[in-house]
């Protein structure tokens, strides 16, 4: 028995004419935590995707305990022992945690003494690892970082000693992803090895044992976590030095530009979702809402921006009124110079199936510059779109491609030069870097410093704090639909911590 | 984060593909002719030979594939919308009675080309209205058109055998059709066109709605695709989400959509009823409506596909006839038995054969781009 868990040799593997993996070596030793960072687009899900016999490789030989295997689909993995816990979990929503378990793993043709069986494993498997769970539970009612629990126990289930996780704390929040670290280091403990790919620094060095960075598709550096920095890795991820801290000057506030009072907001099941939120954001100033997701801050920026209808409340854009508890209307609102950069990017800020070119006129469609009489003005729009492309850097620079062709970072960048170039005078931004790499969140963060040196106001949402308190000059906390403090922009994050968390929230409204 | 399966080049996407899953329906096809007790490779000479073998066949299977660019482009539309308009029979058969009552009122004082406007006015409008309501249903209250649409065939089927046999049948006449219009009610035929190619047309119905079809297509290609409309309708099909953010009118756009594919429906009545029977009868539309959904999903929903997939479904139609003539065993019924096979393998089943495609091509193009980079260095 080697003390070589997994060790991949020469792997190679090209898309027409893109290298996705090029000579990649790597040997993972038993019972450890290796790291895999890499950019959006170097390789990284390729790698693993190999691993887990959804491509194969062009060339290269896969060893797992010292033995080569041929993972031709994801059953010879799992007969393998490997395991992987999707970036987007693979889980049956309206079924229970039992059932979601055994799926594929059924063993019989009726169910009632496979489900019997399967109880037992996985109380034991609890018990090991310390992974508790209702298995009755259905899982859409179940939070995110509960749905993550259950893959993990699905791949455990099914006996895997290599687990690998793509991008696992991509969905969830501060203190689920540290429960999270907890259980990994819990299964590594236990002997189980674990290939942890992200593209956040930090979370490497919190919890890897070893770190490879992918760059490009090859393997640049593997070191030991503890022989590493996080500017070391930043480096060696983009191939240059990266600014991680965001240079900004002295803010100047000038008139309240944005003013929201009493905004109360309900979801469609009834349940209050923004209660008696107001603030004010002035020009030249961030004001950022910090909260634990699901606090209400999405449902209040899609109030804000005239996505979602307001019970109560009044919100006041440059002077002028707007309308949130009637008919709501995003494109008004665009119209009097409100930008909004959506949350959720891949549904609403872009359409996913249409060519670059098209989606730098989302919400634009009404501007007389995109249209000739009813027919909208083709050259015109690539045109304008080529220029957004140059200015942005998106890469590639072509506005004829498929936008789900282009990387996480490269999408919000299409976004960004969609509202940004529109000399708004009040921006409205959600999780700016939500799933994009390193370089780009320095390049969407210095052009929001600089939508404020202009003189914009900016709202900022997003549940990375150190992105609000990099950003921002003033920090609101969300908590339970309500703003329950006010800090400056050098609060710390303990303070900030528990705000969120509702405890310092509880003694200020008592 | 990626797919599993590569992404198919374009020239497989939209010819290779389609036209593997047609191959497939004809090999189950000829099965089904085997157990019948005739032989599959006659039957499928006599199909080629009867829909594309002489200039009348021809005629007839450019005559069905008029009907089939309608009701596909009908279906087409929705579908960019996010809206399964499966209420095209219905549509069509309302369509009908848009052509009928310009040709009731004007056929004996003018000539055709007056009231061939007004007839593709009055089908198109027809037809509109007819998907408004479900149309206005699902904007307002909610309700599936895929449920209202089909509940309105019936309605339509039922409202149309009521007119036909208290108001617009003749006195005196038996059966339930109105009277056959004159020649300011009749289509001049496109025969012209076969003869200029050297064949000879002979009696087939295939008339200048084709023209109107063709026309369709690009204003379809247009309306969606160049259109601040299209990119509103498109943005809403593809993301609620996304067309909220943008301050599109939901409502708005999915009315208007239905009214769109309403009215191309509705224009395949022009074919039947001005082009063929210069009459409105029971049950001109015959499955057309149905059948466009078909052609849609086989044309890809775009205007160039619909074309080509409309011509393929007029082979079936006039071919099959031609067999169900020749060959004992072999009744109109068994004809529509391979007809749905098509359906099932160009419609339902199209992803059936994607991802050994997509494996295929994912592998020659690895290799393509080794035996390049071996070569370049």
């Amino acid at each position: 028995m080697s003390d070589i868990a997994i060790e991949l040799k020469g792997i190679d593997k090209s898309f027409g004419p893109v290298h996705a993996n090029r000579n990649i070596n790597l040997a993972v030793r038993k019972g450890s935590i290796h790291g895999i960072i890499g950019e959006n687009g170097a390789g990284k899900s390729t790698l693993m995707s190999i691993l887990y016999g959804f491509y194969h490789a062009d060339a290269g030989t896969i060893l797992v305990d010292g033995e080569p295997v041929a993972i031709r689909d994801s059953n010879a993995a799992i007969a393998a022992g490997i395991g992987m816990v999707h970036q987007h979990f693979m889980l049956v929503e309206n079924f229970t945690v039992l059932e979601n378990i055994i799926l594929g793993a059924e063993d019989s043709q009726i169910l009632n003494a496979g489900i019997a069986r399967a109880r037992r494993t996985l109380k034991e498997l609890e018990k090991e690892y310390a992974l508790e769970v209702d298995p009755d539970a259905i899982i859409e009612e179940l939070p995110v970082g509960l749905q993550q629990r259950v893959e993990i126990l699905k791949a455990l289930y099914r006996g895997a000693d290599i687990l690998i996780l793509d991008e696992p704390t991509g969905v969830l929040t501060p203190s689920e992803a540290d429960h999270l670290f907890r259980i990994l280091d819990q299964l590594k403990r236990q002997g189980k090895t674990i290939i942890f790919i992200t593209h956040k620094l930090r979370e490497v060095m919190a919890i890897t044992d070893m770190v490879s960075v992918m760059r490009r598709g090859e393997i640049v550096a593997t070191r030991p976590t503890a022989q590493t920095s996080v500017e070391e890795l930043a480096e060696l991820m983009v191939g240059r030095r990266v600014l991680l801290r965001v240079e900004k000057g002295e803010g100047v506030p000038g008139e309240v530009k944005l003013s929201v009072r009493g905004l109360t907001v309900k979801d469609s099941r009834g349940v209050t979702m923004v209660d008696d939120v107001s603030f004010d954001v002035r020009a030249g100033e961030i004001v950022g809402i910090a909260g634990v997701a699901g606090n209400g801050q999405s449902e209040l920026l899609e109030t804000v921006s005239g996505i979602r209808r307001a019970i109560a409340g009044e919100v006041v854009l440059a002077g002028q009124p707007v309308a949130v508890t009637g008919d709501v209307d995003a494109g008004d609102l665009r119209r009097r110079g409100l930008a909004h950069v959506p949350e959720d990017r891949h549904h609403m800020g872009l359409i996913l199936a249409f060519e670059e070119n098209e989606n730098t006129i989302l919400g634009y469609q009404d501007d007389p510059r995109y249209l000739r009489g009813a027919l909208l003005d083709i050259d015109s729009i690539r045109k304008d779109a080529e220029a957004k492309i140059a200015h942005y850097d998106i890469r590639p620079p072509d506005c004829r491609l498929k936008t789900a062709n282009f990387s996480g970072g490269n999408q919000q960048k299409i976004v960004l030069a969609r509202e940004f170039e529109r000399d708004p005078d009040v921006l409205i931004i959600g999780q700016p870097t939500r799933g994009v790499d390193v370089g780009a969140i320095e390049f969407i963060h210095r052009r929001i410093i600089e939508m404020r040196e202009a003189g914009k106001a900016v709202l900022l949402v997003s549940v990375e704090l150190d992105e609000i308190r990099a950003l921002s000059d003033r920090i609101l906390v969300m908590f339970d639909g309500r703003i329950v403090g006010e800090r400056g922009a050098d609060a710390s994050e303990g303070d900030l911590g528990l705000l969120m968390a509702g405890v310092a929230g509880a003694e200020q409204a008592a | 984060m990626s797919t599993p399966y590569g992404k198919l080049p374009p020239s497989a996407e939209y010819f290779l593909l389609p036209l593997v899953n047609v191959v497939v329906a004809f090999l189950i096809s000829g099965l089904v002719v085997l157990i019948a007790g005739e032989s599959p490779l006659r039957a499928f000479e006599l199909l080629i030979k009867g829909s594309l073998g002489y200039g009348e066949g021809i005629g007839y299977t450019l005559y069905y594939a008029t009907n089939f660019i309608f009701t596909g482009l009908a279906v087409a539309v929705a579908f960019h919308c996010g809206l399964f308009n499966i209420g095209g029979e219905g549509q069509a058969y309302l369509g009908g009675l848009g052509v009928a009552l310009p040709c009731l009122w004007l056929d004996r004082f003018v000539p055709w080309y007056v009231t061939f406007p007004l007839a593709v006015a009055g089908s198109a409008a027809f037809g509109a209205l007819w998907a408004l309501i479900p149309g206005y249903l699902q904007a307002r209250r909610g309700s599936h058109v895929v449920i209202t649409t089909i509940m309105f065939n019936f309605i339509a089927s039922s409202l149309m055998v009521y007119l036909l046999v208290h108001v617009l049948k003749p006195v005196g006449a038996m059966a339930p059709q109105t009277r056959s219009f004159e020649a300011g009610g009749q289509l001049p035929t496109l025969g012209f066109l076969l003869r200029l190619l050297g064949l000879d047309p002979g009696i087939a119905p295939f008339n200048v709605s084709f023209l109107v079809a063709l026309v369709a297509c690009f204003f379809v290609w247009l309306i969606v695709w160049r259109t601040k409309f299209g990119y509103e309708l498109r943005t809403l099909g593809q993301s609620a989400k996304a067309a909220r953010y943008a301050g599109i009118h939901e409502a708005r756009i999915i009315i208007l959509t239905m009214m769109i594919s309403g009215a191309l429906a509705g224009m395949m009545a022009l074919n039947n009823v001005m082009g063929e029977q210069f009459s409105l009868q029971l049950d001109f539309v015959n499955g057309a409506g149905f059948v466009g959904i078909a052609v849609a999903l086989m044309g890809r929903s775009h205007p160039v596909g619909i074309i080509p997939a409309a011509i393929l479904f007029g082979i079936l139609y006039q071919g099959g006839a031609e067999i169900a003539f020749d060959m004992p065993n072999i009744s109109r019924d068994m004809i529509v038995v391979i007809q749905g096979l098509v359906i099932l393998f160009a419609g339902a089943l199209e992803n059936m054969f994607r991802p050994a495609l997509a494996s295929a091509f994912a592998s020659f193009g690895a290799r393509a781009s080794r035996r390049a980079t071996a070569a370049g260095e």
